[in-house]
């Protein structure tokens, strides 16, 4: 039984990840049309804006320390972070303490640019196009960004720690009557699945109590018809094509303590969101999201030793498994609209 | 009245004859050379195979950098580095028997068919008479057999799979980068030294050649010291997040977590464990601990504070305080602003070795060179007497068992060395079972 409570735990985070991805890529599709392959790298560009901004943080003033030399036998370049200098020593660690979650104020206006530039700059070139090129165009994208993220800061994931208070695990077991140390989980899972929820929960109710919300949710199910009434529904879906980017974005930033980011995690991410939004239904928001979390538990039941002494090998193929089940016995998708994606 | 005798049909055979000439790969058309690519010009052309993209690229651009830095002390340039401090004394400084030292680069991808095709291409198109580089076992397996068909030298980079010299050794190819065998041996007692005999231990291991030789010699050597395998875990190579495999170590009664990852796995599998808290608990009495049998610093470094107090393995590290070591640090240091790893240096070691051979055997015949290298004993490159034994192809060497630094002074500054364990420690019979099935053979000169 503990086990199964751990793993269900463990699909919980897997599943804010993937549904988080899955959430904005199929709300690019249900919105503009767009099959955006380029999606992870927006995930992994959230996660660099958290590693930019630790950089920016541990920006150092140097002093010479002439007691101590470095692995040339030069004297020791003493480095300390300017907000050390500026704000003290204890205040300026804080500061470099909590870079991620300072993260996601940085993220925001930067990924929202990003989302812009990226639909005013190429994608809405490609909105007449087959489904084919806008993969491979996007697909392209993805592979730039990604190769100038490496550019830039090489092909190693790169340390971004958690702050302080949020290390170390909590012992659910003890909370629900098992021994000590039988069901424990890292805070931090605890605060990434808190804040997927938030953010899902944000979008949602962006789009169904704000006005603006309302007039997308109209275009998404009759473009033609809200234009003509007047309404500038481009302009519309370009800000949600920003919206899109930056839950893409946050989601990248608050990961970054769960795994090191490198150049790659948005491809690791990709293909598992998009098979998410496929067996949720090619744009339906709720369908991504139940898609997400439901692929992510049962990846974590899958890697279970017992399940795996089974049928070895099954955590690597369980998710494509369940969408072709799903596919054949539903081929919109658990949630999608009739007649979407189902040829 | 003159007849011409040419048809037809003899011309389309002259040309076909003649077509299928050129088109033949150089290494079956090397007849009027006694080996493959043999030097002319004043040059000889050395190929550099490593991975300049995907996972491994930092690894790679610091292969490469040891690379050139090894050019340009072999032509005579820079400092001249371990070529000093080396204790054989056939190198002049004027390149490689006379011809300067030329080089191409390939870019394995770490993928095993990239790495072919690079390697392939070096030698056909840019004539490279030897080989080296790679940052994965799989990598050099499969680019090592490339080299015995095609008749050159293969002098592997960063690979440390008992296979590698083990079921999979090659004539044609030689490793100067310890394995994981020796990576048990050198471990073992030191762990047994501090965490005692009895213990649980509980493996994750990457599902590939190197994962399943390095677990198994850790195995053999903890449990020969007293300690209980709990349970070893396939890790498939793709995985990035690793919860779900290390969630249900603490209820399997282990006490002690071995990571058999590298790379990218090793940093999210010990993130996970960290993240778990799992170094924070007592179980059997004990306080839990994770290890990480071979450590490489580039990596040590993405998994920042994680490391910490950790124990592991490696080759060599820049901190060691022998004039090889020195004068390399120094000479690495200088070109380029920070300390070599250990894959540099050991791709620099492999280059001067190969260099080394060819003087002393006055030649690039990947035969007279194979056999300047087996058996040849030397000093002064970093790990003290080492020997390229004859019957495998392995140098052995001292080990280095290190330890995550606790108070790092600089970001270089993550690994400290606990223990050099002697050679004579980490030695084995060439016919010892974790190295058994595979046969030399005989050297391929690719005339």
């Amino acid at each position: 039984m503990d086990q199964i409570i751990l793993q269900l735990l463990n699909g919980l985070d897997k599943g804010s990840a993937y549904a988080l991805i899955a959430l904005g890529l199929t709300l690019i599709f249900g919105t503009l049309g767009v099959v955006n392959f380029a999606h992870g790298a927006l995930f992994m560009i959230g996660a660099f804006c958290s590693v930019t901004l630790q950089k920016i943080l541990m920006i150092s003033q140097i002093t010479i320390d002439e007691s101590k030399t470095d692995f040339l036998g030069n004297a020791l370049k003493v480095k300390t972070p300017y907000v050390e200098v500026w704000f003290g020593e204890a205040t300026g660690q804080a500061i470099i303490d909590w870079s991620v979650p300072l993260a996601i104020l940085f993220a925001i206006p930067i990924m929202l640019f990003i989302g812009w530039a990226m639909e005013r700059g190429l994608i809405k070139h490609f909105y007449n196009r087959p489904h084919a090129d806008q993969i491979l165009v996007t697909f392209g994208l993805a592979i730039v960004l990604q190769e100038v993220i490496k550019q830039f800061y090489g092909a190693n994931p790169i340390p971004t720690p958690a702050p302080d208070v949020f290390k170390g695990s909590f012992d659910f077991g003890t909370m629900l009557g098992f021994e000590a140390n039988k069901i424990i989980y890292p805070f931090w899972r605890i605060v990434y699945f808190v804040f997927s929820v938030i953010i899902i929960s944000g979008v949602f109710s962006f789009l169904r109590f704000t006005t603006f919300g309302m007039v997308v949710r109209a275009g998404m199910v009759d473009r033609e018809t809200v234009g003509l009434l007047g309404i500038n529904i481009d302009k519309r879906f370009t800000i949600m094509f920003g919206v899109a980017a930056a839950v893409a974005g946050l989601a990248g930033v608050m990961y970054t303590p769960i795994n090191s980011p490198n150049y790659h995690m948005g491809m690791d991410f990709l293909v598992l969101s998009f098979v998410v939004v496929v067996v949720g239904g090619m744009g339906s928001l709720p369908g991504a999201i139940l898609a997400g979390f439901m692929l992510g538990i049962l990846e974590s039941f899958a890697s279970m030793n017992e399940i795996k002494s089974i049928l070895p090998g099954i955590d690597q193929i369980i998710i494509y498994l369940v969408a072709i089940i799903i596919l054949l016995t539903r081929p919109r998708g658990l949630m999608g609209k009739k007649g979407v994606m189902e040829d | 009245m003159s007849h011409n005798k040419t048809t037809r049909r003899g011309l389309l055979k002259g040309g076909a004859v003649v077509g299928a000439g050129l088109a033949m790969p150089t290494f079956f058309t090397s007849q009027a050379n006694a080996y493959t690519n043999a030097p002319s010009g004043g040059k000889v052309t050395l190929g550099f195979n490593v991975p300049q993209t995907g996972p491994y690229a930092d690894e790679g651009a610091d292969e490469l950098r040891a690379y050139e830095l090894a050019v340009e002390h072999l032509n005579g340039g820079g400092d001249g580095g371990m070529m000093n401090t080396f204790s054989s004394n056939a190198l002049k400084g004027n390149g490689i028997l006379g011809n300067k030292v030329a080089f191409v680069t390939g870019d394995t991808q770490t993928k095993s068919d990239a790495a072919r095709a690079s390697a392939k291409s070096m030698i056909e198109k840019d004539g490279a008479v030897m080989i080296t580089g790679g940052s994965s076992s799989g990598v050099a397996i499969a680019v090592q057999g490339l080299c015995q068909e095609a008749g050159v030298i293969f002098m592997a980079g960063l690979t440390h799979s008992n296979d590698t010299t083990g079921k999979d050794k090659k004539a044609n190819g030689f490793r100067h980068f310890f394995n994981g065998y020796m990576s048990g041996a050198a471990l073992a007692p030191v762990l047994e030294k501090m965490y005692g005999k009895d213990r649980r231990a509980y493996h994750l291991t990457a599902d590939y050649t190197w994962g399943w030789t390095q677990q198994e010699s850790i195995q053999a050597a903890t449990e020969a010291k007293g300690w209980e395998t709990v349970n070893n875990v396939l890790t498939p190579l793709a995985t990035t997040d690793f919860s779900s495999y290390v969630a249900p170590v603490l209820n399997s009664g282990a006490d002690i977590l071995v990571l058999n990852h590298y790379g990218g796995n090793m940093i999210n599998s010990l993130t996970a464990a960290v993240q778990f808290g799992l170094r924070d608990k007592v179980v059997n009495g004990n306080n839990f601990e994770i290890v990480v049998p071979l450590y490489s610093r580039l990596m040590a470094k993405g998994a920042g504070e994680n490391v910490k107090g950790i124990f592991g393995s490696t080759n060599w590290h820049w901190s060691l305080q022998d004039e090889g070591s020195k004068a390399f640090v120094k000479s690495f240091g200088t070109k380029y602003g920070f300390p070599p790893s250990q894959a540099a240096h050991t791709v620099y070691c492999q280059t001067l070795l190969y260099a080394d051979a060819c003087e002393r055997a006055g030649t690039h015949n990947p035969c007279g060179v194979g056999e300047a290298l087996e058996g040849f004993k030397f000093d002064g490159l970093g790990n003290g007497e080492t020997e390229y034994r004859a019957e495998d192809h392995q140098c052995f060497k001292d080990v280095l068992v290190v330890k995550g630094k606790e108070n790092p002074t600089s970001e270089f500054d993550v690994l400290e060395v606990v223990e050099v364990t002697p050679r004579a420690q980490v030695e084995y019979a060439p016919d010892h079972p974790m190295f058994a099935g595979g046969e030399l053979g005989k050297c391929n000169p690719g005339a």
